[in-house]
């Protein structure tokens, strides 16, 4: 079985977020920056079941030369062997073309992604991909088990869960459940030296087209300064709640 | 500028999210000088529900194949009837996996995570969620079409009555990519996206056996209820009440915050919260700095004395 998985590469999530002078752009001066974190449950996901049935699993990233730190760590994580589209992604849809023009050529039975990257959460380009390669999408997937050319995916729905079976070649977006916290994989000094020789591919986008612009961008305005109220004196609290927040 | 919205229920109910889409799609309508039409699949709710939102044509497709949910199948569905140049999808799961189906087949671009009404029509430009909620990005769409999905409980609900009509659609879309095998909805549960009031809570509830007292208050409010990161890695509570950056991202009017310390993480999951009340008993927890109204003390003996005096002013 062949997998291939999208990782985003995404400021760390303690990073503070900061915008250019001309709230143009954002600003990546000191961002330290990481595998999107849902996406990482998916690199992991992967790699069990690299384990568990021999599957191979590339890794994939639309990005610039900047992004390989990423890959690498993904490939120390226990992918066998990664393609980065040498394109500094503008939106969704590029990114998705990309993707899916990898993807056709490669023969994948699974593709495997976050179900969205924390940095712009468009959450659009696991179901563009699915639909330029005319595939099954399921989305939010909490649980995974793949048998012969069938999987079974678990996915989030409000207020509960659904399980259903679907024909392979598909594409999985996952998020947290898809495997547990506790088993993300930390690279070993093995993982990490071994990644250092494993293949990464450099490829030239295909296209250039982009649907959507980001124009100007806006930090979030500060609140105003907290009220404290005594625990002793809690009417008070609910008195504001109800008369000044009008919130109860 | 014909103006479609995707008008979501779950079995045959509509959600709030769809009446503030139908809300949305009323406002960019207005703008566009033109109607709204929704759109909706296998509903047992009547569309004088949309009416009221400002939806006046509803296109019910009727559908037995689409009595499950595949974003697959139910984009082709929406496709064959969504006829306008600017279609509209509440940002819920179902929907935010139909919209980029529906944008390939379109060839349209989309916007997702819209928090308000669009800043210009052609083109179309919006505000928009970015960042997990630590920063705001203006969007602006190339081309002739735009599908935009509005972050829930970011524009609201707004009763715009208009005199309607229906239409019954007959598709049968093959739907035979996924299959669901089995189907665990909670009953009787505020869905976490959705409520306008959540009662949060974190590590300093020191334990899972101590949530009953979290969960009275969130009844009192009429909430739902929500959790940190490490309360859902221990396993105090499911995965599915974690908010916050890699968890769900909520905009409630009122979000109680007890025992959360207040990391970047969790703040970015809770920051587009109208009012926030933090309850800790460390002064210093980061939390206090985002919050609105804050109390320092003993989390076990606030919640109760809350409790009482919200159900007192409640009657």
């Amino acid at each position: 079985m062949k997998i291939l998985v999208c990782i985003s590469s995404v400021p760390d999530t303690t990073s503070k977020i900061n915008f250019t002078a001309d709230k143009s752009a954002f600003d990546k001066n000191g961002i330290q920056w990481v595998i999107n974190p849902l996406d990482e449950f998916a690199l992991t996901k992967a790699v069990k079941l690299q384990e568990s049935q021999g599957a191979t699993v590339t890794v994939i990233n639309v990005g610039d030369a900047g992004t390989e730190p990423v890959i690498r760590k993904a490939l120390a994580i226990g992918a066998n062997d990664a393609v980065r589209v040498n394109l500094d992604p503008k939106d969704s849809y590029s990114t998705a073309k990309e993707i899916a023009a990898v993807a056709q050529s490669g023969g994948y039975d699974l593709i495997l992604c976050g179900k969205e990257s924390i940095d712009y959460n468009g959450g659009s380009v696991p179901g563009m991909v699915a639909q330029l390669l005319n595939q099954p999408f399921v989305n939010a997937s909490v649980g995974l088990d793949v048998n012969g050319n069938e999987a079974t995916a678990v996915r989030e729905i409000e207020g509960g869960k659904e399980t259903i079976s679907v024909k392979l070649p598909a594409i999985i977006a996952g998020q947290k459940g898809l495997v547990d916290e506790k088993d993300l994989i930390i690279p070993n000094m093995r993982g990490i030296m071994s990644a250092r020789t494993k293949p990464l591919q450099v490829v030239e986008p295909a296209s250039s087209e982009v649907k959507v612009q980001g124009v100007s961008y806006d930090s979030v305005p500060p609140r105003a300064a907290v009220k404290m109220v005594s625990p002793d004196n809690l009417d008070e609290l609910v008195r504001l709640l109800h008369e000044e927040a009008k919130v109860i | 500028m014909a103006v479609f919205v995707y008008a979501e229920n779950i079995n045959g109910v509509y959600k709030k999210a769809a009446f503030e889409a139908v809300s949305y799609a009323k406002a960019v309508a207005d703008k566009a000088g033109d109607t709204v039409t929704a759109i909706s699949v296998n509903p047992t709710d009547s569309s004088d529900l949309l009416y009221k939102y400002g939806a006046s044509n509803v296109i019910n497709i009727k559908d037995e194949g689409l009595k499950n949910f595949s974003a697959k199948a139910f984009a082709q569905a929406v496709n064959e009837v969504a006829n306008g140049n600017i279609i509209v999808f509440p940002h819920t799961t179902d929907a935010s996996s139909v919209a980029p189906m529906l944008a390939i087949m379109k060839n349209y671009s989309l916007i997702t995570n819209a928090l308000e009404a669009p800043e210009s029509l052609s083109p179309f430009q919006v505000k928009r969620r970015a960042f997990s909620g630590k920063g705001f990005m203006h969007a602006k769409a190339e081309g002739n079409g735009v599908i935009v999905t509005v972050s829930q409980n970011a524009f609201g609900v707004k009763e715009n009555a208009v005199s309607g009509s229906e239409e019954v659609k007959n598709l049968s879309v093959a739907n035979d990519d996924t299959k669901v095998i089995s189907h665990e909805q909670s009953s009787g549960k505020l869905d976490l996206k959705e409520a306008e009031v959540v009662v949060s809570a974190g590590r300093g509830m020191k334990g899972p056996e101590n949530w009953g007292m979290v969960e009275d208050l969130a009844n009192v409010l009429g909430a739902a209820t929500a959790c940190s990161k490490p309360v859902s890695d221990i396993g105090w509570r499911p995965h599915t009440e974690h908010v916050g950056q890699t968890g769900k991202a909520i905009s409630p009017n009122l979000y109680i915050a007890i025992g959360i310390s207040g990391a970047i993480q969790h703040l970015a999951g809770v920051n587009s919260s109208k009012t926030i009340v933090v309850i800790n008993n460390d002064a210093e927890a980061p939390f206090f700095k985002s919050a609105d109204y804050g109390v320092v003390g003993d989390a076990f003996q606030i919640i109760p004395a809350l409790t009482e005096k919200i159900k007192a002013i409640k009657g």
